[in-house]
């Protein structure tokens, strides 16, 4: 005999073919498969629609860059640079595979296109490709199983670890690649004893490594060895193939979907229901989610595919001051529920109402709707739209916490959370000092060109009311012709429609969107980042909206606008990204830009900054929410600034101003530290 | 059980700013919003839960104008079943007694197991419960702030002064005063409004009541109103003005001033 004797023509015994087996192994394999991927599939039958084929240019940027480019896995370093060298193996070897389980029945078996040349380059990538994989899980494996980083630990009241089930894939996956390279060595070393042919093998490579520790072995070991180490490759592959679906490795086979169907744009809402336009939202039954089945098929898909790693609840602001919300479990809890709701056989239970079955209600109302999370997460998997969801049910069901209803009544009769009269609304350009020397227009009455939309907190809170003062004369000084709508403005709505109560914001949307448009004016400006996000993505293509920071950026570039050369250069500026102005619109530069023009200002940056950056605790009806909380969040944004070395903290969002004042206080740091609005600091330099 | 909940139309204290109108009688009443008073909303959730348990039927009554039938309307998107509005122009100007009249008048038409009213409106008088209950001839509690419904009578709690809590026995029929915190309300959005925005409510008048007009409204009112004012600031209180930043900057002066820092 020259050659050995491949599975296709092996006999087990002398007698029994081994082509049998390995043609009965993958249709059972692939039959079982399908089976278990049909249950799956059940519960998106059941769900709510979701436009999802829109945009496709943006998907498929997506899929390239974040699934098939992985950008989002090195944030995290080491993890990231594991994920990527096991992730581009499976790739490559997935043809390796598919041609291994075919020649099981048709020895010596070649796909189409690699035979030859090309084969050749193919091979000598794919043993690199099987080392590298396998080197990556031993040391995801130890990364795991011996260091434990903190992230994946799983909290009492979030169910079980999860450790064991992660490196037992990463065994799994061991298993497959060195049984691949034995096959491959055990037959060239068989070869090599016949015929004295040496194959080139990529060096160092796990198949040029067994084989040359194989080179002597006796033929008949060779020979038990090729067929054993086929038969543990087929075997584990289908088993495999199988075991996926059960856990947190669906996303194997789900993440190339999530992410050609995951959020392209930003800032917004999804609506109550895909394919009801507003006007027919009275004629729903029911609104949100309120059992499992109201999800849409995405956010289901999303709960399949979360692959367990941790990086959401890692950046959740939420998570950071003891709030009891952790991203990844709204998640993994919704995805228990699938997998007990919709067994693999037998019958398929009713679902409760989520936020008693496997949510409670703090926890929903615990999201600031930062963003943090979706920013983070490389396979695409949403939550704010969730949480959203989940509040419209629990608003539908009159599961509203005291502290809100007030907010929620005032803005209903008044258009302000704080339950002040509409007359005073303009009631901060009534302030003496200011009044003299500026003349704000109200367009109910005058024209102008550009609308300052001023919104609730800066018009009402008598310490953000600066903001709208500073806004005005900045406007001023940069030639810009503007007006506000005083008593005919109401609040914007941002937080309103985050907070579930779909109606109530129609109604102010409505309200402001008509008189907006009655002004005249043919731009928006504010320096209210959640007004602007209203104003810029929910609203229906209003006018074009600008961040003040954005017109300021514009008008110090175009020499409209000069500063002042700093007035306090002793102190230390660090810029707060503002999550409605940065991470959902991504306005990072501008205000930097217009710090950098002051002359002799010395700024730091924050470690956790621009898409990365913290939540100050949440703007809107937030101030009014009263969370469990071992900490407050703005006090884990003043605390890092301390690190930056910061004394100073500019940050262009009145809600970030009242959160950060009042942790400065609660974090002692009061004379250390302050506080500053972007529009003070840069009125302070205007000649 | 069939549950009777007694709710008035008042001016919201957290959405207004309150002043005298310029007779100096009442209110200016011009900008003001209006709710349902604070209590009654607490009691009509607690008479949900009620008939949430042990079955029943929950109906909201008031007596006023047209425009109280807004918050009949939103009561009802809480989960009450019915709503009556008693109204006739021979109701204006009522006093306490002749508004217990009118709801005892239209209490005998149904048959109540339970009749629930807040313990006290914007006036503060907290006389409507307690004087239908004597009108009915029914025991009456004041000031629930627990309700145990058992077979045939009621187990009411009631928080005493010094923060003890007091359990009664009721007999069924009864009339009980409802505090706030016995419950949290669940919240009722527009939505739930439009909901209901259809749904008949039965308005009453003093011919469907067979209430005689000269025993309310002004004529029949035995208690009137004889004045409406800010009383003077006596010795020793005095208001800061200012802004809020003023206001503490005058506040520390004083307290240094007078030693107090």
């Amino acid at each position: 005999m020259t050659s050995i004797i491949g599975p296709a023509s092996f006999k087990f015994f002398g007698i029994f073919p081994a082509a049998i087996l390995s043609f009965i192994l993958p249709i059972i394999g692939i039959g079982l498969f399908a089976y278990i991927m049909v249950r799956r599939i059940a519960p998106l039958v059941k769900s709510n629609p979701d436009n999802r084929l829109d945009q496709l240019g943006k998907r498929f940027k997506n899929l390239v860059l974040i699934w098939l480019a992985q950008i989002r896995q090195p944030r995290y370093m080491l993890a990231g640079v594991l994920h990527i060298a096991i992730f581009a193996g499976f790739l490559i070897l997935s043809i390796r595979s598919i041609s291994l389980v075919i020649i099981g029945f048709s020895d010596g078996f070649v796909l189409p296109g690699f035979g030859g040349f090309f084969g050749d380059i193919y091979n000598f990538i794919k043993d690199y490709a099987a080392t590298i994989v396998l080197v990556a899980c031993i040391i995801a494996a130890v990364r795991r199983g011996i260091f434990k980083p903190k992230r994946y630990s799983v909290p009492e009241k979030y169910g079980k670890d999860h450790t064991a089930e992660a490196v037992f894939v990463l065994g799994i996956i061991a298993t497959l690649m060195i049984s691949e390279s034995v096959f491959e060595a055990s037959e060239l070393a068989y070869e090599f004893q016949h015929t004295g042919q040496e194959h080139f093998l990529a060096p160092l490579s796990l198949v040029w490594m067994f084989k040359a520790i194989l080179l002597s072995a006796p033929q008949t070991v060779l020979q038990g060895l090729h067929i054993f180490t086929y038969f543990v490759h087929d075997l584990t592959f289908f088993f495999f193939l199988c075991f996926l679906p059960l856990g947190k490795h669906f996303h194997v086979i789900t993440s190339v979907f999530n992410v050609f169907f995951m959020r392209v744009s930003k800032g917004n809402i999804k609506p109550v229901m895909h394919g009801v336009s507003d006007d027919k939202l009275d004629d729903l039954e029911s609104f949100g989610v309120k059992i499992l089945e109201d999800f849409t098929w995405k956010h289901m898909l999303d709960f399949y595919s979360c692959a367990d790693c941790g990086r959401c609840s890692d950046h959740c602001p939420a998570n950071a001051a003891g709030r009891p919300l952790s991203p990844r479990f709204i998640t993994i809890k919704a995805r228990d529920l699938m997998f007990k709701n919709y067994p693999l056989s037998g019958e398929i239970y009713k679902s409760a109402i989520l936020v008693e079955d496997i949510y409670t209600e703090d926890e929903i109302w615990s999201c600031t709707t930062c963003g943090a999370c979706e920013e983070e997460c490389p396979l695409g998997i949403e939550y704010i739209d969730k949480m959203v969801d989940l509040r419209r049910g629990m608003v539908d069901e009159g599961m509203v916490p005291q502290s809100l209803q007030k907010p929620l009544k005032a803005l209903e009769k008044r258009g302000n959370p704080y339950g002040k009269m509409e007359k005073k609304r303009a009631d901060w350009a009534k302030d003496k000092e200011f009044k003299v020397n500026y003349q704000v227009k109200n367009l109910a009455k005058d024209k102008a060109d550009t609308l300052y939309f001023v919104d609730s907190i800066t018009s009402y809170d008598d310490d953000m009311q600066d903001i709208a003062r500073n806004t005005s004369i900045i406007l001023k000084k940069a030639d810009v012709d503007f007006g506000i709508m005083g008593k005919k403005e109401r609040d914007s709505g941002n937080e309103v429609l985050r907070f579930g109560e779909e109606m109530l914001y129609q109604d102010l949307k409505d309200r402001n969107a008509d008189a907006i448009l009655q002004t005249g004016a043919k731009q928006i400006v504010t320096a209210d980042p959640h007004a602007y996000n209203a104003l810029k993505n929910d609203y229906d293509n209003l006018l074009p909206v600008k961040h003040i920071s954005q017109i300021v950026a514009q008008k110090i570039a175009s020499g409209v606008l000069d500063l002042k050369s700093c007035q306090n250069p002793e102190k230390v500026y660090v810029y707060h990204d503002p999550c409605y102005l940065g991470r959902h619109n991504g306005i990072y530069e501008d205000p930097r830009k217009a710090m950098d023009a002051i002359d002799g200002l010395t700024r730091v940056e924050l470690e956790k900054s621009r898409d990365r950056s913290f939540c100050c605790g949440g703007g809107g009806l937030m101030l009014f929410y009263e969370p469990e909380e071992e900490t407050r969040m703005g006090v884990l944004r003043v605390n890092m600034a301390a690190e930056a070395g910061a004394t100073t903290i500019v940050t262009a969002c009145p809600f970030c101003l009242v959160n950060i004042q009042d942790a400065i206080k609660v974090a002692g740091k009061e004379g250390e530290m302050e506080a500053l609005d972007f529009t003070k600091l840069i009125e302070q330099h205007l000649y | 059980m069939e549950i009777l909940v007694c709710v008035k139309r008042v001016p919201d204290t957290a959405e207004n700013e309150f002043e005298l109108n310029s007779a100096g009688n009442d209110l200016d009443r011009d900008d003001l919003v209006y709710s349902v008073n604070e209590w009654d909303n607490y009691a009509v959730e607690e008479a949900i839960q009620i008939v949430d348990k042990v079955g029943g039927s929950v109906t909201v009554i008031t007596v006023g104008d047209d425009e109280s039938e807004e918050v009949l309307r939103r009561e009802m998107a809480m989960g009450a079943n019915n709503g009556i509005l008693l109204s006739d122009d021979a109701f204006e100007g009522s006093d306490g007694k002749a508004i217990a009249a009118i709801l005892k008048a239209e209490t005998q038409k149904g048959s109540y197991d339970l009749i629930l009213s807040g313990a006290q409106a914007d006036e503060g008088a907290g006389q409507i419960g307690g004087m239908l209950a004597a009108m009915l001839d029914y025991p009456y509690a004041s000031l629930v702030n627990k309700i145990e419904v058992g077979d045939g009578k009621i187990i009411v709690g009631r928080e005493i002064e010094g923060g003890n809590q007091e359990m009664n026995e009721l007999q069924l029929p009864c009339v009980l005063s409802i505090q706030t915190g016995i419950n949290e309300p669940r919240y009722v959005g527009i939505r739930g409004i439009r909901k209901v925005a259809s749904v008949d409510i039965p308005v009453k008048g003093a011919g469907d009541l067979d209430i005689d007009t000269a025993s309310v409204g002004e004529a029949g009112a035995k208690t009137k109103r004889v004045d409406y004012y800010v009383p003077d600031m006596g010795d020793g209180a005095e208001m800061l003005e200012g802004s809020t930043d003023e206001i503490i900057e005058k506040l520390i002066e004083k307290l240094k001033a007078k030693g107090g820092l």
